[in-house]
C-alpha cells in the first residue's frame, strides 16, 4: 500500500498535447481512485471479502432476506450519527457528543408526545407523533449550533466543547426522566416507521438512505461540501479566499446534531422507548467508521461511501459471528484491529505526500 | 537579460505616499513610498525590518496605515480589508503559500470564487466542476505552468508546481496587480527558474508584478525595476539594467542613499 504515492507524475516534461494525453489521464485517475484515501477502494474490498466468506461458510442464514434486512436496520441509528460525523472531521473536527444528543433528542420526542397525545398511547394520533419527531430534531439542532459556536467562535477545542455537551445532554436527559426510561411511546410510531416497511424495505432504513445520499451529494456536489473539505485541509487559506471559517464551522456542527436528534426519532420508533443507557459508546461508533472509511482525522479528505462501508463492516461481522456460532464480542476486537490498520494507512499516504 | 523595461514616463498604477505605521513602540513604516507602473516587474527588497511585509500589507488591504496616502491609478483609494484591493484587481501570492492541500488545482483556483451549475442546480449551490476545470487547465497553460491533470490533488505536486498553482490563482483573479512574497524561497534552481518564468509571463500580460524578494540575482534577473527599502523609507529607486549587485547591498545597508528622507 505504500507504493501508490503519488497519482500524477512530479517530474515535469513538455505537457503533453494531443490524443496521447488522454491514456495517462485516465491511468492516473484510476490509480487514484483505487488507492487515495478519499475513495478506499481496499477497505471496500474487506467488507466484500466479509460478505463473501459468511455467505460462503452460512449461505441460508447469512443471505436471507431475514437477516439483510435486520444488518440493515441495526446499521440505521450509526448511519444517520456517521454521516454528520464524516462532515465534522471532514473540517478536522471532532464530535464527541452526537450519542448523548440522541438520547436527549428522542427523550424530548417522547415528553412532547405525551403531552400532546392522548392519555392512551394506542390512540395517540399522527400530528403529536410528528411533533414530537420535529422537537427531536430541533433539539439536536440546538446542541449542535452549541457546539458549533463555542468551537468556531470562543475558540475551544472541539474535542473539549463536544465532551461537555456529551455530559450536559446525557445528564439533561437522566434529569428530565429521572433516570428512567420511558415508556408509552405512541403506538403508531412503533409499528410504522419503528419497525414498518415501505415496498419491503423498512422504514429506518429508507429513511437513513435519504440522509445517507442526500448527505453525499451535499459533499461532493456542492459549494458548501466544498468549503467543508477547504477548512480542513487549510483553514487559514480558507480564511483568506474570504470564506466565513467559523459561520461554515456553526452549520457542520448544526447538521450533526440534527442528524443525532433524527437518530433519537428513529431509535425512538424502533424500540418504542429512550435507551438511555444505550448510546454511550454511538460516539466512538460513528467517530471508527466514519475513519475506516478513509476520512482522515486530520481533515481535508474523506468520501460517504467510506463511511457507509465504515459503518456496515462491524454491522455485518457481528450478524456473521452469530450466525457461526462465535462470540460476538469477537467483533469489536477485529473492528479495532481494522480501524488501527486504517489509520496506519492514511498516515503512511500522508507522509509519502509529504516527502513528494 | 531581456528587460524590456517600460519608460516610467506612464503614469504609476499604484503608488504609496508618506506612510506611516506603528505597531507598539515600533516605527515599522517612517514615511515610506512606493510607486509600480503598469505592466512591469517591480521588485521591492531590503534587509530584514526594514518594513517590506508591512508596506505589503498596506497595499494589499491587510493593514491601514496611520498616515500617508495610497493612489490607485492616480485616485487616492482607502483599502480597508483584502477585498476592497481585490476588487481593484490586486491579488497577493502569501510566502506560506495560501493553497487547501486536498483540493485539486481547479479547486485552488476557485476557492472562495466557485463557479455554480446553470438553473436550480445552481441555485442548491452544485458546483460546476467541469468548467472549473477548463478555465483552470486554460489559465495554467497560459502561464505555461505544466499541469498535466489539473484534477490531483495540489499535495501530489512539486513545490515548483504548487507555487504555480498559486501564481496562477492570483492572476486568475487580478487583471492589474499581483503581489508576490518571496515566491522562490522553498524552491530549488529549476524550480526557481520555472516560477520566474510564470513572472514573465504575467507581465507581457500588461499586470504589474511586485516581487518581494532576498534573492538578489533573481531579482537583478526578472525585475524591469528595482526598489529598495530602509528603516521604514525608501532609499533607492532603481532600473534593474542599469545597477549591479554591489549597488544593491549598498542601498540595503544605507552605504548609498539617492532618495531625499521624506
Amino acid at each position: 500500500m505504500s507504493t501508490e504515492a503519488n497519482t500524477a507524475p512530479a517530474s515535469a516534461g513538455p505537457p503533453q498535447n494531443g490524443p496521447g494525453a488522454a491514456v495517462p489521464d485516465s491511468f492516473d485517475s484510476l490509480r487514484s481512485r483505487l488507492f487515495d484515501s478519499s475513495s478506499p477502494v481496499w477497505i471496500f474490498l474487506v467488507l466484500v471479502a466479509l460478505v463473501a466468506i459468511f455467505g460462503a461458510l452460512r449461505p441460508t442464514e447469512f443471505l436471507s432476506s431475514f437477516d439483510i434486512q435486520s444488518m440493515f436496520t441495526n446499521a440505521a441509528v450509526a448511519m444517520t450519527l456517521a454521516v454528520g460525523m464524516t462532515y465534522v472531521i471532514i473540517t478536522a473536527g471532532i464530535d464527541l457528543s452526537v450519542g448523548s444528543v440522541l438520547v436527549l433528542g428522542g427523550v424530548l420526542a417522547a415528553k412532547t408526545m405525551a403531552a400532546l397525545g392522548a392519555a392512551n398511547p394506542y390512540t395517540t394520533g399522527w400530528w403529536p407523533i410528528i411533533a414530537g419527531l420535529v422537537v427531536g430534531v430541533l433539539v439536536g439542532l440546538a446542541c449542535g449550533v452549541v457546539n458549533g459556536a463555542l468551537i468556531a467562535w470562543l475558540r475551544i477545542p472541539a474535542l473539549i466543547v463536544t465532551l461537555g455537551m456529551f455530559g450536559i445532554a446525557l445528564g439533561l436527559a437522566d434529569v428530565l426522566t429521572s433516570g428512567v426510561d420511558l415508556a408509552g411511546i405512541p403506538n403508531r410510531l412503533g409499528s410504522t416507521i419503528g419497525n414498518g416497511s415501505v415496498l419491503g424495505i423498512p422504514w429506518l432504513v429508507v429513511i437513513a438512505a435519504i440522509a445517507t445520499i442526500v448527505g453525499a451529494f451535499v459533499l461532493s456536489q456542492t459549494r458548501f461540501g466544498r468549503y467543508t473539505y477547504a477548512i480542513g485541509s487549510n483553514e487559514e487559506a480558507t480564511r483568506r479566499a474570504g470564506i466565513n471559517v467559523g459561520w461554515h464551522l456553526v452549520k457542520v456542527y448544526a447538521i450533526a446534531g440534527a442528524l443525532a436528534g433524527l437518530g433519537g426519532d428513529l431509535s425512538l420508533a424502533h424500540f418504542t422507548t429512550t435507551t438511555i443507557s444505550g448510546h454511550l459508546e454511538d460516539n466512538l461508533t460513528a467517530i471508527s467508521a466514519v475513519v475506516i472509511g478513509g476520512t482522515s482525522l486530520f481533515g481535508g479528505r474523506g468520501t460517504m461511501v467510506g463511511t457507509v462501508v465504515g459503518v456496515f463492516i462491524p454491522v455485518v461481522l457481528a450478524a456473521g459471528l452469530v450466525i457461526m456460532n462465535v462470540q460476538s464480542f469477537w467483533q469489536q476486537v477485529v473492528t479495532g484491529v481494522i480501524l488501527i490498520v486504517a489509520v496506519y494507512f492514511d498516515q503512511v499516504r500522508r507522509r509519502a505526500r509529504n516527502r513528494a | 537579460m531581456s528587460a524590456t523595461a517600460t519608460e516610467p514616463q506612464l503614469s504609476p498604477i499604484l503608488e504609496a505616499r508618506g506612510l506611516v505605521k506603528t505597531y507598539g513602540h515600533v516605527q515599522a513604516l517612517r514615511g515610506a513610498n512606493f510607486t509600480a507602473y503598469p505592466g512591469e516587474v517591480v521588485a521591492l527588497i531590503g534587509d530584514n525590518g526594514a518594513g517590506k511585509s508591512t508596506l505589503v500589507k498596506c497595499l494589499a488591504g491587510a493593514a491601514q496605515p496611520d498616515s500617508g496616502e495610497i493612489l490607485f491609478a492616480g485616485e487616492t483609494v482607502r483599502l480597508s480589508n483584502p477585498h476592497d484591493s481585490q476588487e481593484l484587481g490586486i491579488e497577493t501570492v502569501y510566502q506560506d503559500l495560501a493553497l487547501a492541500p486536498d483540493l485539486d488545482g481547479a479547486g485552488n483556483v476557485f476557492l472562495g470564487r466557485e463557479l455554480l451549475r446553470p438553473g436550480a442546480l445552481g441555485r442548491l449551490g452544485v458546483l460546476d466542476k467541469r468548467a472549473m476545470r477548463d478555465r483552470a487547465r486554460t489559465a495554467f497553460a497560459d502561464l505555461g505552468v505544466d499541469l498535466q491533470d489539473a484534477s490531483v490533488s495540489v499535495a501530489s505536486l512539486s513545490g515548483g508546481q504548487r507555487q504555480s498553482v498559486a501564481v496562477a490563482r492570483a492572476v486568475a483573479w487580478a487583471n492589474r496587480v499581483v503581489f508576490m512574497d518571496e515566491p522562490t524561497a522553498a524552491l530549488g534552481v529549476v524550480q526557481s527558474g520555472r516560477v520566474l518564468d510564470v513572472i514573465r509571463r504575467v507581465r507581457d500580460r500588461g499586470i504589474t508584478v511586485v516581487l518581494i524578494s532576498h534573492n538578489m540575482p533573481e531579482v537583478l534577473e526578472v525585475a524591469d525595476r528595482i526598489e529598495v527599502l530602509r528603516l521604514g523609507r525608501r532609499v533607492a529607486q532603481l532600473r534593474a539594467a542599469d545597477t549591479d549587485l554591489q549597488e544593491l547591498v549598498g542601498a540595503m545597508t544605507g552605504v548609498l542613499e539617492r532618495e531625499e528622507q521624506a
